[in-house]
């Protein structure tokens, strides 16, 4: 492998792995790391434990999941972390559970972020939807409850949907066990880079806060040429969110950069240290 | 320029454009964002999702709120509810509890005693291990497990089918005025079941003092290893004081006296506390009412017994170990003629009468700390032991239980006992500490010594004036 000296430690992946470690998530023994993000009461538990086939209790309550859920599963010849992330119905840090949520998707650099939503509330579920593709451009969306869905004559098309929002889209029954494979699948391709997601961003209508924002943009992408979701930073730093402005004065943002093929990189890494 | 300083420079640049752009643009950037989240969601769902022509069949569920959540029927019909779920679970654990009792009890510690004595093991060895410790255990288990094992897949699959938000909407406005959290209302119920496992259901409760609250008021909610002691003792001093077709009637209603007694408590400390040590408002949080699902049953089963029963189960049995050790110790250390058991009988009796009750509840209070389904086995052997009956029971520092409660009736009426005994024991049955594994539970989930003391002390210093008030007031009226 012919690494160029010019990456400098912050493109190194050791640095990601420390940030997944400061997150409580331990990834030895695991290639890629799927956080679980949706609104309460979507069947997320539900959908983890259809992944993971652990049995973690799946009340219908908001906000019944206490403790974070972590559990592991393979596809193809790769193993997979999954994290569930709190329910929450937005990401704009108004409650800890937003807060751990957005930190987690923002910070922990998952490979794949997988958005639960409820097919029969779809409208009040995309909100959540948008704003982790503002954060992440690596996500699958798992349209779940399809037979709540169809039992309401409610008809869901996942192909527009993923049309629109730029990320596979995947119909579910999570109780059933539908649509789980097709999941798995689309979450192994995002992971390894075989689907690349074009997602929706938002489209911003004051021309003032569009002329803010394009300038700002430009001053984070020419610092951190390849920073995911430099439009967004601006937005928070726009908006004062003493967390983001603190992750850009310690460098800990300029860390955060997409780093394509880095699991490869990790497991040489990882052998030439042993 | 160094690397690490170009890169300073590069931050504060941005730092400071954001800084000057933000004057410029005013501060509706957080509406705007919104907005435009908003907007796009909608254009988004019209585009790919098509509603049905007919009106939208949510009506089902409509109505079911409407009757579940309603200022009339919510509060009789949630009480219905419990009271089904109550009675399954005390008629249902009765025949198996029963089966475990006879083969633990009956069967496994005689053929225990048996392979003890032909090891050669020493009788104060076999008695400490077997009389004392497994007999603890067998109890325990016996009594704890049935109920259990039925009280929390039922409540399990109310909160599958949507049932628990409906209940903590309907009793969100009196937590508000105890100045505690609407969600307190599903860890007391939950404690109905288990304390223990009613603690660790407060953290659904985001802010730390309304959990503190939620925490400590739980021991109120009468636990199912409370329920037998409460219904037992109510058969015996009131239900008997009626013709025996009402009996069952005035029983049942003594015993859910008692329990909403306990909800009382739970709002009037809650009260307290927050207008006192845990000064604070009660904070607002936004409950969606999902839509009702069919339980999943055999998921239900299993994660409830998994979850629930079995953790608990083994904590309970833990505690129950070395409490049997010392039940049997007490009985069969003696200082001079009598057993340490009988001392502290002797010397705690009067104070026990003052308050209504006496020497042999206060000790067997005492030593059943780690699970109160002990107590009345407790109660039965000290009262034998210390009355001096002969003929009943199997021996110091061997529990046992009656079949019939009439001949529990004999015991406790030649121990001494009168209606008040039975009436304060009763009360104090629902006010004293919790059981060493809820204490232990507390302490784990608060990691505070603080608390977990209050917790465990608060509700013995009302439990103790309680009994003493009631002691004085029955005493001037009898």
């Amino acid at each position: 492998m012919t690494q160029t000296h010019a990456a400098n430690c912050e493109d190194c992946p050791v640095h990601n792995l420390g940030n997944l470690k400061k997150l409580g998530i331990n990834m030895a023994e695991f290639d890629f790391v799927v956080a679980l993000a949706g609104n309460p009461n979507t069947g997320k538990s539900t959908v983890f434990n259809a992944l993971t086939g652990l049995r973690q209790h799946t009340g219908n309550w908001p906000g019944k999941t206490v403790t974070r859920a972590e559990g592991g599963f393979d596809y193809g010849d790769k193993r997979f972390k999954l994290v569930d992330l709190p329910g929450t119905y937005s990401l704009l840090s108004t409650s800890t559970d937003e807060e751990v949520a957005r930190d987690f998707i923002l910070f922990g650099q998952p490979d794949v972020t997988v958005i639960v939503v409820d097919a029969t509330r779809l409208e009040r579920n995309l909100n959540l939807v948008l704003q982790v593709l503002e954060i992440t451009d690596r996500a699958v969306l798992c349209l779940n409850l399809m037979d709540e869905a169809k039992r309401h004559g409610i008809v869901v098309d996942p192909r527009g949907l993923a049309r629109d929002l730029g990320i596979p889209v995947v119909a579910a029954a999570a109780r059933q066990e539908e649509g789980i494979p097709e999941l798995l699948k689309y979450i192994y391709e995002v992971a390894n880079g075989t689907y690349v997601c074009r997602p929706h961003r938002l489209e911003r209508t004051a021309p003032q806060l569009e002329r803010a924002l394009t300038a700002l943009t430009g001053r984070i992408t020419a610092a951190f040429p390849d920073i995911p979701n430099a439009r967004w930073i601006a937005l928070r730093l726009l908006e004062g969110d003493q967390k983001i402005i603190d992750a850009v004065r310690s460098g800990e943002l300029g860390s955060l950069i997409r780093r394509t093929p880095v699991r490869q990189n990790e497991q040489h890494l990882i052998a030439g240290t042993v | 320029m160094s690397k690490a300083a170009q890169h300073t420079s590069d931050t504060d640049a941005i730092l400071a454009t954001a800084n000057t752009l933000r004057w410029e643009i005013g501060d509706n950037i957080h509406d705007t964002l919104v907005e435009s989240i908003y907007t796009d969601a909608q254009r988004i769902a019209s585009r790919s999702v098509t509603e049905p022509d007919s009106k939208p069949k949510f009506s089902m569920d409509r109505q079911l709120d409407r009757l579940i959540t309603s200022r009339w029927f919510g509060f009789p019909l949630m009480f219905l509810m419990l009271a089904v779920v109550f009675w399954l679970t005390v008629e249902g654990a009765n025949v198996p509890s029963a089966m475990i009792a006879s083969f633990l009890v009956d069967t496994v510690h005689p053929w225990l005693r048996a392979a003890f004595s032909s090891l050669g093991s020493p009788w104060w060895f076999t008695g400490l291990m077997v009389d004392g410790v497994w007999l603890a255990m067998a109890w325990v288990i016996s009594v704890m497990l049935p109920p259990m094992a039925i009280f929390f897949p039922l409540f399990t699959l109310l909160e599958d089918f949507g049932y628990l938000p409906r209940v903590a909407f309907n009793m969100d406005s009196l937590f508000r005025r105890a100045g505690a959290h609407g969600k307190q209302s599903l860890s007391m119920v939950m404690g109905f079941g288990c304390n223990a496992a009613g603690v660790v259901a407060t953290r659904i409760i985001d802010s730390p003092r309304e959990r503190l609250i939620a925490i400590i008021t739980n021991n109120f909610s009468l636990c199912n290893g409370r329920w037998p002691t409460q219904i037992l003792i109510a058969s015996i001093f009131f239900g008997a004081l009626v013709p025996s077709h009402l009996a069952g009637l005035i029983t049942a209603g003594a015993v859910v006296t008692v329990a909403m007694l306990g909800i009382f408590f739970t709002l009037a400390v809650s009260w307290g506390l927050s207008n006192t040590v845990l000064k604070g408002e009660a904070s607002a949080f936004s409950l969606e009412l999902p839509p009702y699902r069919p339980p999943q049953l055999w998921q239900t089963l299993y994660t409830s017994l998994i979850d629930r029963t079995a953790i608990v189960l083994w904590r309970a049995i833990i505690f129950a170990a070395p409490a049997g050790a010392v039940i049997w110790l007490v009985s069969n250390i003696h200082i001079g003629q009598l057993s340490l058991a009988e001392h502290f009988i002797a010397a705690s009796d009067p104070f026990g009468i003052l308050l209504g009750l006496n020497g042999v509840i206060l000790l067997a209070y005492i030593i059943a700390i780690p699970a109160n389904e002990i107590v009345i086995p407790t109660v039965l052997m000290l009262t034998v032991l210390s009355a001096k009956l002969a003929g009943v029971g199997d021996g110091a520092g061997v529990m046992f239980e009656l079949d019939d409660a009439s001949g529990v009736a004999d015991v406790l009426r030649a121990g001494g006992w009168t209606m008040l005994t039975g009436l304060n024991l009763m009360l104090f049955s629902l006010l004293h500490n919790p059981c060493s594994t809820t204490i232990y539970t507390i302490y784990k989930e608060t990691k505070s010594v603080k608390w977990t003391a209050v917790a465990s002390v608060l509700p013995v210093i009302m439990g103790l004036v309680i009994c003493f008030l009631v002691a004085q007031v029955y005493r001037l009226l009898a």
